[in-house]
């Protein structure tokens, strides 16, 4: 009884062709990031020819051309690494809570990091970004053991619903809480403001390279765990019949997911929709193996925080818009489309 | 020092409600093992016990003398392995993923899929005739094929001891009795320790050395298939009548249930009827 093979499987990748199918697709990914960093240094509200951009990478602040263009590296440089962030944050927490809807946004670990940053800046006069990136982490933490306390309540512990649930209540409440503490400030809210949307604008090279080390462990965090999380995929029973300790492989990668989150969140302010919909269209670019979906992942997170960046620049010139604002108006619409083409898998 | 799988006053259950209760096991080593047992009476929750998956609340679990609690886990899943009742799989995984993930055990963080890992899954895939699907998706496949997947899987892994939790449910009759060849062959050609929950009273007395019969979270009765399956311990483990005849093919016991109909009232089975005090 030979299985009847239908006839698109007679195309299916064998390994090593879906091996180098991944990396050329890596490739690809890469290079469309190169092009886009590229756009994103030249675009704005002043366009400016390949020689100014030139000198102005190469440090020149002589014209005014070359000097947008020394200012457009930070935010640059910011978008790449938060959207990596994002990305690579929202594919871990889809892992480790086998939960598609898991993201840093719904499952209110952002707004908890934001909410920790305002009180820090509100009730403790906060102002080095240094403490902005502690309080965040320590507040998307915070969050993160919350919602999963919450969502676990009951006999059949942390369903996908009860953690979406739980984690977009909290996000609701933690928003709220945010603006009940910044209104009557008048003091610190036009500050806040934009860094509460979610922007890359305001992008410093010194902010950005300080984030650095803590994004650097969170990635290695997170792809240390990429093993981890392909046991997890196969639900808790199966996982520690493989030899693995399911709390620690858990914690672990959540506490890399944290890192990244918690981080970019301090800097960025709270950006929706980039950890939720990158890791849907990465598996479906890339197969289930978190070897693979974390790498896509964090470049199609960069790839998409830099676009939206670009794009938030062109469209009401010459003022600009704000990434997350223009990262809920993209990835609102697509995911409802990839919901409703069901191509959002089972995890 | 007890050698293999053991079990000693070994108390289990969920929250509050405690569903194995005291209870002693020896597992044969290098032999195949039965359980079977009335639904709920617990035949999961002792396999889930026996492999690290529930913590008992008294008593042990034994592998070699060690309790599995103490042993590094990792050490422990490259000798026992298990393929629990209703596996999961992410969708969209292929069968040749799938299969590899049982090669975890004997993989570190940094250590590379390696040549043995190779020939263990192509190995696996040969032995549960699953050659075909290697590139197909795991959840495109029927039920039956599915299960010879999981099964390829926990061979990939490579124990000298096995559980597991009714690999024969929704696969056609050849697929079953394939299965427990396979299973066999595996016993016979490795030595392995195999220990399953069984439904089918009649493919567990064939092909099993040793038969556990459980009721409500106890071991009402262990041993050869002669021994186990009687008219007397079908009706007070499974509350139902039947006649024990000879299994023409093997042999062993053979379970011919009694029901409320279809009962063909020669006098031999009345008398039967009769002294099952129906
Ligand atoms: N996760 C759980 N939480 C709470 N109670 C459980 C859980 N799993 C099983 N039980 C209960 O424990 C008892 C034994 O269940 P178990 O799954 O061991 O039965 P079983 O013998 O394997 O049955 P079946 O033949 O139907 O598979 C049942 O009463 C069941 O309701
Ligand atoms: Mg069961």
């Amino acid at each position: 009884m030979r299985p009847v093979t239908p006839p698109h499987q007679a195309l299916a990748p064998t390994p090593w062709r879906s091996r180098s199918l991944n990396l050329s697709g890596l490739a690809g990914a890469f290079a469309i990031l190169a092009v886009l960093c590229l756009l994103s240094v030249s675009i704005g509200t002043r366009t400016t020819s390949l020689s100014e951009i030139v000198a102005g990478l190469s440090g020149s602040n002589e014209t005014i051309a070359e000097a947008a263009v020394s200012l457009r590296v930070p935010r640059t440089l910011l978008a790449v690494l938060a959207g990596a962030a994002l990305g690579v944050a929202g594919c871990v927490m889809q892992g480790v809570t086998r939960n598609p809807l898991a993201d840093p946004g719904i499952l209110g670990v952002n707004t908890g990091a934001a909410l920790a940053v305002v009180i820090g800046i509100a009730w403790f006069g906060m102002s080095d970004p240094q403490d902005f990136l502690w309080s965040g982490i320590v507040g998307a933490g915070l969050t993160a053991v919350f919602v999963y306390t919450i969502g676990s309540l009951g006999r059949d512990g942390a369903t996908p619903l009860k953690l979406a649930l739980a984690g977009t209540a909290t996000a609701i409440t933690f928003s709220s809480l945010v603006v009940a503490i910044i209104l009557p400030r008048a003091d610190i809210a036009g500050g806040i403001q934009s860094w509460q949307i979610g922007g890359v604008g305001g992008a410093t090279l010194s902010r950005t390279l300080s984030i650095l080390p803590v994004l650097g462990a969170g990635f290695a965090i997170s792809l240390l765990s990429a093993r981890k999380l392909n046991l997890l995929a196969l639900g808790e029973d199966m996982a520690t019949g493989l030899g693995e300790r399911v709390a620690v492989a858990r914690l672990t990668a959540a506490a890399g997911a944290i890192l990244l989150c918690g981080a970019a969140t301090a800097v960025c302010g709270p950006i929706a929709f980039v950890g939720l919909v990158v890791p849907h269209v990465c598996r479906l670019l890339a197969g289930v193996d978190y070897r693979w979906l974390l790498p896509f992942s964090a470049l199609g997170g960069a790839g998409l925080l830099v676009a939206a960046d670009i794009l938030g620049r062109i469209v009401a010139r010459p003022a600009e818009i704000d990434v997350g604002i223009v990262t809920a108006l993209i990835g609102a619409p697509f995911f409802i489309w990839i919901v409703r083409a069901r191509r959002v898998r089972a995890l | 020092m007890a050698q293999g799988l053991t079990a000693r006053a070994l108390v289990a259950g969920y929250g509050d409600a405690l569903v194995l209760d005291a209870l002693d096991l020896d597992v044969p080593q290098g032999r195949i093992t039965a359980i079977v047992g009335a639904n709920a009476c617990g035949k999961s929750t002792l396999l889930r016990a026996l492999s690290r998956l529930l913590k008992p609340k008294h008593g042990h679990v034994l592998l070699d003398g060690k309790d599995i609690h103490k042993i590094a886990p990792r050490a422990l899943a490259q000798k026992l392995g298990l393929l629990p009742q209703s596996p999961v799989a992410p969708e969209g995984i292929t069968v040749l993923d799938l299969v590899g993930r049982g090669r975890s055990p004997h993989q570190g963080v940094f250590t590379r899929w390696t040549q043995r890992d190779d020939e263990a899954v192509a190995a696996a895939l040969e032995a549960t005739k699953t050659v075909d699907l290697a590139n197909r998706a795991v959840d495109e496949l029927s039920g039956g094929q599915r299960q010879r997947v999981w099964i390829a899987m926990a061979l990939a892994q490579e124990t000298d001891l096995l559980l597991l939790d009714e690999p024969t449910t929704f696969l056609d009759i050849r697929h079953q009795v394939e299965v427990l060849d396979l299973l066999h062959d595996l016993n016979a050609a490795r030595g392995t320790t195999i220990v399953m929950v069984l439904h089918d009273l009649n493919l567990a007395a064939r092909y099993c050395d040793h038969l556990i019969a459980m009721t409500a979270g106890r071991l009402h009765a262990s041993g050869t298939s002669e021994a186990v399956l009687t008219e007397e311990t079908v009706r007070q483990v499974f509350g139902i009548g039947s006649r024990i005849v000879s299994d023409p093919v093997s042999g062993r016991p053979m379970m011919v249930p009694i029901g409320r109909h279809r009962v063909d009232t020669t006098p031999a089975q009345n008398e039967a009827m009769e002294a099952m005090g129906q």
